[in-house]
């Protein structure tokens, strides 16, 4: 057996080469189980459908047809984040892995790096579907006049998203069932009060302040600012925003920064805390 | 290891039991040497995972120290895990929808390792471990067996200074058990300063393969040496157990230095005559065998028994791997 040396990689490349071998099975599972087609496209586009069907029925704006598109596309994202990414550790340590990662030379935000991207290529790959299901289908149109912004939007809420996903990634990893059963909790409220289906800022038309402070209030949720303001970019002009579209790409980067660094303090904690208490890689908890 | 202990609290359940304080490793003295095969050897519930959790950064001691080639395991642990690697019996990891290629390759990136090189690594592991044929099966379709010369594969291809071997023959069949004692110790062979630490349940593999080994029961060692010394250290009779063609008369056995005690079975069936002898001295062997002719005999088969570390562990700990008091 002949173990050839090969010179030892910067702790950048090193951690890298991790980010890209984590993201790995995610990138190819969109290849090899051709179902998620069925499951990730066809499948949510049937409530996205009630949502259009309802917004027709009413007689509403065609852009709202639109507006719940998007909310559709980026439920892909949403899902990812709370099923794939948060309960993602709990689901390593299970199966054996989470101690081969911690063992491994590496940070352990390089895993979650990797899962994130590996997570945010599949669910792109299921939000493009459903835009283009949703142009073909209920026949949609969009317009970018500002992609620069668009881009930024969409860059920062996803970095502030996944950030968030980090670090209840951390959580998860030893609070066990318990903190599973937050996903549960998070998905239909969310839906609800981000805004998924129509722009956040129709809860101050109806309820006034305290619809503001619940818009406000969801806005600690990346995705809120995130889907209003791309709406405003797809839709400008017609789209009745929840805060200027400059304020809201303030607040996306702000929140990357911060879920970024939540999710490496929060990391580092729990795994201190699970090797202190012997629960790191305790398994069935 | 310098007087390590290692204590869980068990969780309460509402009304049914109150928290309870568990000893999982008390005041362990252990040293293991660069390029050693150091077994340890205990029942279920011993702290052989404990102490390897230590060792591996995935546990602290609840006081002690710990150095894992001469890094401190509270203060440098990426210094350790650059140099280490693990692999348990049993283990279930990996992703199912991968490849068994795809799969060690994943876990070479942990180590930064070149793809080309991470790939020539595992085509050598996997020919070494017979595993070829399986590269481009998906794991979720491997047997145990298989699955767990992959995890071989995964563990060693980063070429560790020191690995941690946790029951890797768990659950194997004899083939398979053999081939990965085979090539442990080929791997051990090829390059002084490799170290391995092997936990175990069974005796025959701690025996055959370790260079020294600890026996440990409750979180304490209580006994660590050579798998020979260990042997000395309980002192059991030797026995030499000859079945020879039927005889009648005894005198040639009688009164032969060195020997104790003889007993003799008269098999009518088979006619033959079943002899055994306890030793004072085993150099009575050859007087023993010379005397067969004399009596008119013939050998048909000889066996001499000794002390096993099965034996050791008994007496130490005071019940077998899987029994209970004896």
């Amino acid at each position: 057996m002949r173990f050839e040396e090969f010179r030892k990689p910067s702790w950048a490349v090193m951690n890298m080469r991790a980010v890209f071998g984590r993201a790995y099975p995610r990138i190819i599972g969109v290849n090899r189980e051709l179902s998620w087609v069925f499951f990730e496209t066809v499948l949510p586009l049937l409530g996205v459908a009630g949502y259009v069907f309802i917004y027709k029925a009413l007689e509403a704006p065609p852009q709202y047809i639109g507006y719940v598109i998007i909310g559709g596309a980026m439920t892909a994202y949403w899902m990812n984040v709370l099923w794939s990414m948060a309960a993602q550790m709990y689901w390593e340590k299970e199966m054996g892995n989470l101690e081969l990662y911690l063992i491994a030379p590496i940070s352990r935000m390089s895993v979650l790096g990797g899962m994130a991207l590996g997570g945010m290529f599949s669910s792109s790959v299921r939000a493009v579907s459903t835009i283009v299901v949703g142009m073909v289908v209920f026949g949609i149109s969009l317009s970018l006049p500002d992609p620069l912004m668009f881009s930024g939007i969409f860059i920062f809420t996803m970095i502030a998203l996944y950030g968030m996903g980090m670090m209840f990634a951390s959580l998860y990893m030893l609070w066990g069932r318990e903190a599973w059963h937050m996903s549960s909790l998070f998905t239909e409220p969310i839906y609800l009060v981000s805004g998924f289906y129509f722009p956040v800022k129709g809860f101050a038309s109806m309820l006034g302040n305290p619809g503001t402070w619940i818009a406000a209030g969801a806005s600690i949720i990346p995705i809120t600012l995130g889907l209003d303001g791309m709406r405003q970019c797809l839709y400008p002009g017609t789209m009745d925003g929840f805060l200027p579209l400059w304020v809201e790409l303030v607040i996306l980067v702000f929140l990357s920064f911060l879920f970024m660094a939540l999710a490496k303090y929060s990391l580092a904690y729990m795994e201190n805390l699970g090797k202190r208490e012997g629960r790191l890689t305790m398994r069935w908890q | 290891m310098k007087d390590l202990n290692r204590t869980f609290t068990t969780k309460a359940v509402r009304g049914k039991s109150k928290k309870e304080i568990v000893k999982a490793l008390n005041d362990v003295n252990l040293t293991i040497n660069e390029g050693e095969l150091f077994g340890l050897l205990g029942p279920n519930g011993a702290g052989k995972t404990t102490l390897i959790k230590i060792l591996c950064t995935l546990l602290l001691p609840t006081s002690g120290e710990a150095k894992v080639l001469g890094h401190d395991v509270q203060k440098e642990t990426n210094a350790i895990r650059q140099k280490i690697n693990m692999v348990s019996g049993g283990e279930t990891s990996g992703y199912g929808l991968l490849t068994v290629r795809e799969n060690i390759w994943l876990f070479s990136q942990l180590y930064g390792i070149p793809s080309k090189e991470a790939n020539r690594r595992i085509d050598m592991l996997m020919k070494e471990l017979k595993l070829e044929h399986k590269k481009n099966s998906k794991v979720r379709t491997l047997s145990t067996g298989l699955r767990q010369k992959a995890n071989m594969v995964r563990g060693f291809m980063t070429d560790p200074a020191l690995i941690f071997l946790d029951e890797p023959t768990l659950g194997l069949d004899v083939n398979a058990s053999r081939l990965i004692r085979d090539f442990i110790k080929k791997w051990m062979r090829e390059k002084p300063g490799r170290t391995v630490l092997l936990t175990t349940h069974y005796m025959v593999e701690a025996d055959e393969l370790c260079d020294r080994v600890a026996i440990i029961n409750d979180g304490k060692v209580l006994a660590c040496d050579t798998p020979a010394n260990l042997k000395r250290l309980i002192h059991q009779d030797a026995v030499l157990k000859l079945e020879i063609k039927q005889v009648q008369d005894f005198s040639a056995f009688e009164n032969i230095p060195g020997v104790r005690n003889c007993t003799h079975e008269q098999c009518i069936a088979t006619g033959t005559t079943r002899l055994k002898f306890i030793l004072d001295d085993e150099s009575a062997v050859a007087d023993i065998v010379a005397a067969v002719p004399k009596s008119g005999s013939r050998i048909l088969s000889v066996q001499k028994t000794e002390p096993t570390l099965e034996d050791v562990f008994v007496t130490l700990v005071g019940r077998g791997l899987t029994n209970h008091e004896v």
